[in-house]
């Protein structure tokens, strides 16, 4: 059985079509579509229930800060209170268990962490913390992403002062007679906060950024939004067998943490050092023709040289987009590429990231 | 021109003399959500009675399209080619895939008429 978000009951009631999605019950869409919805966010403010998504509170102080370095390869000791990080939890291998981020809260630490590998996750980093300190997978709490040019003037009429925070930093704010903890950060290429509140107050929360004038999507346009804005889906675009160097996140390695000790440095630093065989690459097919994961890749001699991991109809770039990843002498951009798609070999050339321009926004003040 | 009929794949067909038009139905849009691309077979090609003769994709999935007869394709819709979103809003009118000069109508017997077709589309959505 699979479980349900606290906005189940809403979903339903804007005639949200439901799938199982790591073993929950989400919209994939709502009345309108994908596309509809996909356009609303990037010119309105769009609703994202992403409750089914881990957030773990790791509670402790004295060494966790040190403990937390042999896990991740963020450099927790530059890392200031309320501010986040996008970053890996990896194998000894470098190969990516999960993609997630990371802030610091007052004398603890919050990571969002995918739905899929949310309890692995807690495994392996319980395993690694020794249990000295206490983690708590936070059922109780409901995550609401609301993301696009008028996130903020949406958000700012259910919650004050959310115009201040900048872009990867979180703060404490009150709603509804209660503590509230908000990030600015998304998954979409747009501005956007993502708000962490009690289950009980999520669907009255929802409800007023809808009446303000935000309207609900699904599945389905966030995985159109989160491409064209050239970020990776875990699953797809990042596994246990592809590095951070290899899906081209090597921004996400701080400079201080590359040889230094966390599962996987080693071989981090050895592919920085040295380069990597295959490389993540944005794709553009030259027709409409789609080309979805799976997809093979060969050069203009037919020789096999990747395969696309993801791909979509871009409903604002109006062309079919991929990513995938290929032998590294082919991913210079405009390197010409032939996808395989039902027998036909499709041409298209090797492009940069992201397809759509984002549009984050620093902070309106200086703070 | 003939009644409409239905095959199991949700395509509609409609005959006028001994040239069928072909295209999926309204139902099989709502299924497949906003479709982005469409594909569709060749002119002068023959094309076998539940054979693939087409793809359409939306955001979503790639799904064939089947034909609910045999025949050589004589004539298809370029407008739906080159922009795929007509088909959700009119696929039964103005956005059909393409036309055949069929072989045999007999073939068209084993199809379902409207009525027949609305109950198994609710059917198996459901």
């Amino acid at each position: 059985m699979n479980k349900k978000t606290p906005l189940y009951k809403l979903h339903i009631q804007h005639g949200a079509k439901m799938v199982e999605f790591a073993g929950y019950q989400m919209p994939i869409q709502y009345k309108n579509g994908i596309i509809q919805e996909h356009k609303f966010t990037r010119e309105n403010a769009g609703i994202f229930d992403v409750s089914h998504m881990g957030q773990l509170f790791i509670n402790g102080s004295g060494h966790l800060t040190d403990d937390l370095e042999k896990i991740f390869p963020v450099n927790f000791k530059n890392l200031k209170t309320n501010q986040s990080k996008y970053s890996f939890l990896m194998n000894e291998q470098g190969g990516i268990y999960d993609d997630l981020i990371i802030t610091k809260l007052k004398n603890s630490y919050l990571i969002i962490l995918n739905a899929a590998c949310k309890k692995q996750d807690l495994e392996i980093i319980k395993k690694k913390l020794n249990g000295k300190y206490v983690l708590n997978l936070d059922e109780s709490l409901s995550l609401i992403a609301i993301q696009g040019p008028k996130a903020k003037d949406v958000l700012g009429k259910v919650v004050s002062d959310i115009t201040n925070l900048k872009f990867m930093n979180g703060g404490e704010f009150e709603y509804d007679n209660s503590n509230i903890y908000i990030t600015r950060s998304g998954y979409t290429g747009e501005d956007g906060f993502e708000i962490s509140l009690d289950n009980k107050k999520a669907e009255k929360f929802v409800d007023q950024l809808i009446n303000h004038g935000a309207k609900l999507i699904g599945l389905g346009a966030r995985d159109t939004l989160r491409l064209e804005a050239g970020l990776c889906l875990y699953g797809n675009d990042l596994d246990e067998k592809t590095s951070p160097i290899e899906a081209n996140l090597k921004w996400a390695i701080p400079k201080s943490r590359v040889g230094s000790d966390y599962p996987g440095s080693d071989i981090i630093k050895k592919q920085i050092d040295n380069g990597v065989k295959t490389l993540r690459v944005g794709i553009k097919p030259e027709t409409r023709v789609i080309a979805r994961g799976n997809t093979k890749i060969f050069d203009q001699n037919d020789k096999e040289i990747g395969k696309v991991t993801s791909g979509t109809f871009g409903p604002s770039v109006e062309c079919s987009i991929a990513m995938g990843y290929v032998e590294n002498n082919y991913s210079p951009t405009n390197t010409k590429i032939f996808l395989e798609v039902r027998g036909k070999k499709v041409p298209a050339n090797v492009c940069d990231l992201p397809f759509y321009k984002k549009n984050y926004v620093k902070g309106e003040k200086n703070v | 021109m003939s009644e409409v009929k239905f095959s199991k794949e949700h395509e509609w067909i409609t005959l006028e003399g001994e040239v069928a038009t072909i295209g999926i139905t309204k139902h099989a849009t709502e299924m497949l959500g906003d479709i982005v691309f469409a594909e569709l077979p060749e002119k002068g090609t023959n094309v076998e009675k539940d054979g693939t003769a087409g793809v359409v994709e939306s955001t979503k999935a790639a799904s064939d399209v089947y034909t609910p007869i045999s025949g050589e394709v004589v004539d298809i819709n370029q407008i739906i080619v080159d922009d795929p979103a007509k088909i959700n809003e009119d696929p039964e009118g103005a956005a059909w895939f393409f036309k055949l000069k069929i072989k045999d109508a007999s073939e068209l017997d084993s199809l379902m008429n409207k009525e027949e077709y609305e109950k198994f589309a609710k059917e198996t959505s459901s």
